[in-house]
């Protein structure tokens, strides 16, 4: 019995730009990685105190993981969740990487300038993160531990990290139910790992869709999940309908 | 982590210029200057030490968990790991551990996630980000900085041994570390180090009984 989502908007970034914007408590995003091997760097941060920010390392052992996936939720630093993947059909998300920056872009794949390329310019995912927040008065202090949509990273026993290439086909997909109102930053630059030695980030779709009842459901089989749940609701409680 | 990895220092704690014990479930913050060496000593062992460097002139720039990670295609840190800062700068590079494994990816312990992690009343308990807070608001090295908890990112365990599995699992286990152990480091500029002496008591990165930390700083011109 497929229940209807709502379509609210949807927005195309292209490959290496960048995207920031507010998502309501109730709405369901969509990533989707349209023509394969996007990387999108994302941060989340509470839109009524931008202080409370996504926490990688909450996120990361509040939930016993080192990978996400569906059934897993984003923390934030203040013991509330921001948003659970309700949906992935990939298996593999990577939040410890961090982002390429301006010196890296410029070691692996050369340089790009606007004035020569205009849109086809080479941009990193911290300038275009810095960027972003910058629009909402945040700036280097406010950058952490990013997740890495898309991009797969695994540890050997002695903690070497390996770069799993085309972890991610055309048209694969992540949806976050949103639990809390949030300013979501992206950056679609490539990931600080990937090896190509061709400048071609991939475009990332965002669609927005009213949030199906029960969706987070999908993330309560973690008990750390449901006290996360438990505070963030708490945030939104008042006199009437208290949560 | 073979016995071979680790490294012991020659430095001698008689000619330390800094030689300071750090209580259980207390903050530490102090300025290394370039070329000094620090060290922090695990004196009863399995103790967690969540540990921050800012550049002393220029807090903006400060340790980062991810470009220590990735610009070096490692998760745990050990001799010869550069600590490097979110622009791209070595802070600190280690040059001698006696333990042999650092965790990059646990983070600090905090009353709110706590709450999460544990029970909705471990909220009174003493925790890391206390620490942090009480020292960026009493202690002049970082009240010159003039940091806030928006200056807080992921921080150093040192101690702590939090292995990733290939299929990515993660889990807090008992500690690599023991009585006496230590882990050294010289600065590339001028740091500030902040430092919470871990106070959890709900899993096993301080073996259930938080415990003092020593902390020796060298000049290594003068020694």
């Amino acid at each position: 019995m497929e229940q209807q989502h709502t379509h609210i908007w949807e927005e195309r970034i292209p490959g290496g730009c960048h995207w920031s914007g507010i998502v309501r408590r109730g709405t369901t995003l969509r990533l989707t990685d349209v023509e394969g091997g996007a990387n999108a760097a994302v941060l989340f941060y509470n839109q009524e105190e931008k202080l409370e920010r996504y926490n990688m390392a909450d996120t990361l052992k509040s939930q016993h993981t080192f990978r996400l996936t569906k059934g897993h939720a984003f923390h934030s630093d203040m013991g509330r969740i921001f948003c659970c993947m309700t949906a992935d059909t990939i298996g593999w998300h990577d939040t410890v990487c961090g982002m390429s920056d301006a010196g890296l872009i410029q070691q692996q794949y050369g340089v790009a300038r606007y004035q020569e390329h205009r849109n086809q310019m080479f941009r990193s995912g911290l300038d275009g993160m810095l960027i972003e927040l910058g629009k909402w008065g945040l700036g280097v202090r406010d950058v952490v531990s990013n997740v890495n949509f898309f991009s797969k990273v695994t540890a050997t026993a002695t903690g070497k990290l390996v770069f799993h290439i085309g972890n991610s086909k055309a048209g694969d997909y992540v949806d976050l139910s949103f639990e809390m109102d949030t300013l979501m930053v992206l950056s679609a630059a490539p990931h600080p790992l990937d090896p190509a030695d061709t400048y071609r980030p991939g475009p990332v779709s965002l669609a927005a869709s009213t949030t199906l009842p029960m969706a987070a459901e999908a993330c309560a089989r973690i008990a750390e999940n449901m006290r996360g749940l438990h505070n963030t609701r708490r945030l939104y409680a008042c006199g009437r309908g208290a949560a | 982590m073979s016995a071979q990895d680790l490294t012991e220092s020659r430095l001698d704690p008689n000619l330390a210029v800094v030689d300071e014990i750090c209580a259980a479930g207390e903050p530490w913050a102090k300025l290394v200057k370039k070329g000094h060496i620090l060290r922090i000593v695990d004196l009863e062992g399995n103790q967690a030490v969540d540990t921050l460097f800012f550049n002393a002139a220029r807090s903006v720039e400060r340790y980062s968990a991810t470009d220590t990670i990735r610009r070096q295609n490692r998760l745990y840190l050990t001799t010869g790991s550069k600590l490097y800062s979110n622009l791209s700068n070595v802070m600190l590079t280690i040059v001698a551990d006696t333990c042999g494994r650092h965790d990059t990816l646990g983070g600090a312990c905090a009353a709110e996630s706590n709450t999460v992690r544990y029970a909705l009343d471990t909220y009174p308990m003493h925790s890391c980000r206390d620490s942090f807070l009480h020292a960026l608001a009493h202690d002049p090295v970082c009240e010159q900085l003039g940091l806030t908890k928006r200056d807080l990112p992921s921080n150093i365990n040192f101690f702590m041994n939090v292995p990733v599995t290939e299929a990515g699992g993660l889990e807090f286990v008992d500690g690599v570390s023991a009585p006496g152990k230590y882990v050294e480091m010289r600065a590339e500029m001028d740091v500030v180090v902040l430092i919470s002496n871990c106070p959890q008591l709900n899993n096993p990165c301080n073996g259930y009984n938080p415990t003092p930390i020593r902390l020796l700083v060298w000049n290594p011109t003068a020694a």
